[in-house]
């Protein structure tokens, strides 16, 4: 009996594994809406639900790919693998309008472009006071700086290690999350009440969800400005974290 | 058909990565250099084009759509392979860059909006404030 489940489990793996996101996406959903009214996005209690899987995967077997490592469970490794996180960020671009960035003009793509080094200068002097040393470390954690996806897109491109791609989603996540909650506190204080100021915020932040999650929280109408040039912002910093960062803290840090 | 669209977008993310890695080649490292990036641009690029010459069905856009709204479970799985056990030592790291990166792009915005081109500037004043009433917290 135990046996024909685990078979069934194992040989339709990524099926498995769509199962247990949707349903972990469902509780998710369920406490943003009942315990934080929404307050703090779902996506983001998904993510950090499928960390605490992760962990507890890592914890029974002492693997090192949290809950791919328990075999009823492989599927979960293809699904949040490389080749089919790679074609749903691109298809992620389909949502973009390039009629609208052309509208941010300037500003906008200037905020895109000093957003992402910021972030990712951030990162990587956090990242040497913890005794990173080395540049594909301090790149890996400076591009999750800036994302939970350019993090790991730049740190398996230059062979990250995993506990330092980890740090780099971590760090993502606390910035999403951050920007969720704090978004509507801090609003008044830096003048995001006008399209323009949403468009710079989105560029500067990046984080789609943590973007739209805040600026949902303080005024619906700016979430489109923000949403816009967000979007951009994972592009750009897959552009850029392997290739001219990755480069440039090379050539500081050896 | 649904394929076209994903079809679409699989040729642009081949593309994309074999440009990246033909990039990451030409400047000297072992690297694929914005491969991903690349793709997202060609593939803006390309629907842009097709919508204005009504060459994107309703379907092929499905096929699109459907893995959009895919990013986030996928990145929800990617979180669950991750070596969180192995990776504890680095929460206050996380945590740290986290919260400067955000607390410095709260300072940037309020320098960046007042100091944008004045084109915009002037156009701004008449940008009427539309959308927002889907409800984002449900829409993935």
């Amino acid at each position: 009996m135990y046996e024909a489940l685990t078979n069934v489990f194992t040989s339709n793996g990524l099926i498995v594994s769509f199962a247990i996101v949707g349903i972990t996406m469902y509780i998710a959903y369920f406490l943003s809406d009942k315990l934080t009214k929404g307050r703090l996005h779902g996506s983001a209690i998904a993510i950090i639900l499928g960390l605490v899987l992760a962990y507890m995967g890592g914890a029974t077997t002492g693997g090192s790919q949290g809950l791919a490592d328990i075999s009823i469970f492989a599927g979960i490794g293809l699904m949040g693998g490389g080749m089919l996180r790679d074609f749903a960020i691109v298809a992620t671009a389909f949502g973009a309008s390039f009629e609208e960035i052309k509208k941010a003009g300037v500003t906008g793509v200037l905020s895109l472009f000093i957003g992402v080094s910021a972030s990712f200068a951030v990162g990587v002097i956090i990242a040497l006071s913890f005794g990173y040393t080395d540049a594909v470390s301090l790149t890996t954690i400076g591009a999750g700086t800036a994302t939970y996806i350019v993090g790991p897109v730049a740190g398996t491109a230059l062979g990250a290690s995993s506990e330092v791609i980890t740090i780099s989603i971590a760090a993502g996540l606390v910035k999403s999350i951050i920007t969720m909650i704090g978004t509507p506190f801090i609003a008044k204080y830096i003048g995001l009440n006008n399209p323009r100021s949403a468009m710079v915020y989105g560029g500067l932040i990046g984080s789609t969800s943590g973007v739209a999650g805040g600026l949902a929280a303080t005024d619906p109408k700016l979430v489109p400005y923000g949403a816009v040039t967000a979007t951009f912002y994972t592009g750009l910093g897959c552009l850029l974290a392997p290739s001219i960062l990755f480069l440039t803290t090379k050539a500081i840090f050896g | 058909m649904v394929i076209f669209g994903v079809a679409l977008l699989a040729i642009c993310l081949l593309v994309g990565v074999i440009l990246g890695e033909l990039l990451g080649l030409a400047i000297g490292i072992d690297a694929n250099v914005g491969g991903v990036g690349l793709a997202m641009v060609m593939l803006i690029l390309i629907v842009d084009y097709l919508k204005k010459r009504n060459k994107l069905s309703k379907p092929s856009q499905e096929g699109l759509g459907f893995w959009s709204s895919m990013y986030i479970p996928i990145v929800i799985a990617m979180s669950a392979n991750q070596n969180v056990y192995g990776a504890l030592d680095g929460g206050p790291l996380a945590i740290a860059a986290g919260v400067a990166a955000v607390i410095v792009s709260w300072i940037l915005v309020p320098i960046i909006s007042r100091g944008g081109n004045s084109r915009f500037d002037d156009e701004d004043e008449n940008i009427d404030v539309e959308g927002g009433e889907t409800d984002v917290r449900s829409a993935n």
